[in-house]
């Protein structure tokens, strides 16, 4: 098997990446704008719905029921895409559908192809895959296009090029588009990307495309975008791949109200998505007349197996969650190592690589709940990160002066006469740490805390002693 | 630890906790972790000493009914709503009512207060350099406010906070609402 996400498993780890983002201003900047903005659009559009929690443990329940019957949905769902003229293909992991795609786009002599914005591709790494088989893929999102022609990598989920702001991104189209010159306001780069795509829509037949849901009733595909780039792909070109991971899958029509509401307004601060296109399999002389589903599992199937993480899978890729970190605000996406960045990133990263990679990222989070609060299929991403560092722990990857600390720690608080001692032996410790009445330099591990921050002292009296010295009134 | 907590407290009518994430952890996680030893007889003494336990300002404003405990305290003071208090306890407005209705104190607003400040346990050791820029945002919010005192309701905030304060030599110190609560015309906490 060759699951991967990315390269999360050659990434540096979070608090390593973190250090370095963290000291480039323009780019702290940047996240800070741009999820400041989504943020207040995302609060507008959600207070004016008063069903709101109703339809968020709606979208829970459905998503719950359906991970548990996974099974048969899939099945239901590749019957009916297939009756309605598609083909279906299933991928254990990133290599074996890399290896379907690759295989579907040389039965023709085309060599490019247009994609649509999708996260899946990246996590199997196909662009790479596609140039090393002498085939070239256009992104043709503008965020994607901005991080494909700047060499870059994706920093979050629904706005991949968030770290970019609109002089950086007008340098990359100047210098890669090879245009003699270019305005400054947003409209001119729009403009500018608008020419060098649409050459490329009318002229290349074969597309891919993620989707961000699947009905299993109907066999039909969902995507839903902004820019109507996707619409583009998705009925313009003669073949249409999309590459869908299998818990995308939804289980009636009717399901769709749900999520259609829930997934704009999350996302970008939309009440509705300006392009919701679904089709099921082939319409005859119109629109693509091959389409293939590549379903991918990836590591999907393995957190699906854990019934207390396995609401991960639930997640609908809307990106609240990260614009709503206060840590993701402060590096960025590429922090995570992973295509995936923030709350959701730090869950989903390390159990997709059955925790074998990316431990660290359970711990990039202070735990405090932002993200549970905006979801919106209510995942409890603060308990999973709780839960995947119990795992961390158990499986003995915990460094050992933490290790040691922890058992400190344990040993100290186990009874009141041992914690008294504890204090008393600080008390005494630290008195050549005091610098007026504070502890300016803490030794060890702890040094990050001091680096910024005063340690209080120990208080010469603890509450148990003043408390007993008080006596009974 | 959660054996000994049942043990300790098994006696007490009301157990009131100054750290909304210390009645957190107890209401949210105990119940969980009483389930996973599969012993049914923890799993009742845990149900059974839930009612019991309160938040500091839970006890005063919901169980007792007091908003005005007939404190002086004659500074100006932005309040820092805490990530558990906010999310899990729901305080909502008890912190303030309590603060508005103390005499001389002058409350103001705190931009951005349900940002967390960073702290997060061993996320402030593990991940030290970004829960130090957290921590830069929340100081430069309390700043912008003017206010001398920064008071909250969980002192591992207040400590995280208070930390940068003074390393900055900024002036501005992190009190707990309870000192506040504290403090008369004759003089501060008894000692």
């Amino acid at each position: 098997m060759s699951i991967r996400v990315g390269e999360a498993a050659q990434a540096p780890s979070f608090p390593d990446a973190a250090k370095t983002l963290i000291e480039n201003s323009q780019l702290r900047r940047n996240v800070r704008h741009a999820t400041g903005v989504i943020r207040a659009k995302r609060d507008r559009v959600v207070e004016e719905l008063p069903d709101w929690q109703e339809l968020r443990n709606a979208a829970q329940s459905i998503k719950a029921h359906t991970l548990q019957y996974l099974d048969s949905y899939l099945l239901q769902f590749e019957a009916a895409c297939i009756a309605a003229g598609g083909k279906v293909h299933w991928a254990a992991d990133a290599d074996e559908a890399n290896r379907i795609i690759v295989g579907l786009i040389s039965a023709h002599t085309e060599r490019e192809v247009i994609k649509v914005k999708t996260m899946t591709t990246d996590e199997i790494q196909l662009n790479p895959a596609l140039e090393a088989a002498g085939i070239t893929p256009y992104e043709t999102d503008l965020a994607d296009l901005i991080v494909q022609l700047g060499e870059d990598k994706p920093s979050h989920i629904v706005v991949p090029a968030l770290h970019r702001n609109r002089m950086e991104i007008r340098e990359i189209f100047l210098r890669k588009m090879k245009l003699k010159e270019l305005g400054t306001k947003a409209e001119d780069l729009a403009a500018a990307a608008r020419t060098y795509l649409r050459e490329k829509f009318l002229r290349v037949p074969i597309a891919i495309s993620g989707a961000n849901f699947l009905v299993a009733e109907t066999g039909s595909v969902c995507v839903v975008e902004s820019e109507g780039n996707g619409r583009m792909c998705l009925s313009l070109p003669r073949v249409l791949i999309s590459v869908v991971g299998i818990e995308k899958v939804i289980p009636t029509f009717q399901d769709l109200e749900v999520f259609l509401q829930l997934l704009p307004r999350s996302a970008t601060g939309e009440r509705m998505n300006p392009y919701n296109s679904i089709w099921t399999g082939i319409a005859t002389n119109d629109g693509p007349q091959e389409f293939h589903v590549v379903l991918l599992d990836n590591g999907r199937t393995t957190i699906l197996a854990d019934k207390t993480s396995r609401e991960t899978l639930a997640c609908i890729r809307c990106g609240a969650c990260l614009n709503a970190c206060p840590v993701y605000r402060q590096t960025g996406g590429h922090a995570y190592g992973s295509i995936y960045a923030g709350p959701i990133g730090a869950i989903l990263t390390p159990q997709l690589q059955s925790m074998e990679h990316s431990q660290s990222l359970p711990y990039a989070s202070s735990l405090c709940g932002a993200c549970y609060e905006v979801c919106p299929v209510k995942i409890n991403i603060p308990e999973i990160l709780i839960y995947l560092r119990k795992i961390v722990v158990e499986s003995g990857q915990a460094p050992a002066s933490e290790r040691l600390g922890m058992k400190m720690a344990a040993f100290a608080l186990a009874n009141s006469s041992r914690l008294g001692q504890a204090q008393k032996l600080v008390r005494i410790m630290q008195k050549p740490l005091l610098q007026d009445g504070v502890i300016r330099n803490l030794p060890g591990m702890l040094a990050g805390w001091s680096a910024t921050r005063d340690f209080p002292q120990v208080p010469q009296e603890s509450f148990r002693e003043w408390w007993k010295k008080r006596g009974k009134r | 630890m959660m054996l000994r907590f049942l043990q300790t407290f098994e006696d007490a009518e009301i157990i009131c906790i100054p750290s909304a994430s210390c009645v957190a952890m107890i209401r949210d996680h105990y119940p969980s972790i009483a389930a996973e030893t599969g012993d049914s007889k923890i799993l009742r003494q845990v149900e059974a000493i839930l009612p019991g336990v309160f938040e500091f300002t839970e006890l005063l404003v919901d169980k007792l009914g007091v908003t005005d405990v007939g404190a002086f305290y004659p500074h100006t003071v932005t309040l820092h709503t805490s990530c558990h208090s906010l999310r899990s306890l729901h305080v909502g407005e008890k912190p303030r009512r309590l603060l508005q209705a103390v005499r001389g104190l002058n409350l103001v607003d705190l931009d951005q207060s349900d940002q967390c400040c960073g702290f997060g346990g061993t996320f402030a050791i593990k991940n030290a350099e970004v829960s130090s820029a957290m921590l830069g945002d929340k100081t430069r919010c309390i700043l912008n406010t003017g206010a001398e005192v920064c008071a909250g309701i969980d002192n591992s905030c207040l400590m995280q906070i208070g930390g940068a304060l003074h390393r900055q030599r900024t002036g501005v110190r992190t009190v707990h609402l309870a000192e506040i609560l504290a403090c008369t015309e004759s003089g501060g906490p008894p000692s």
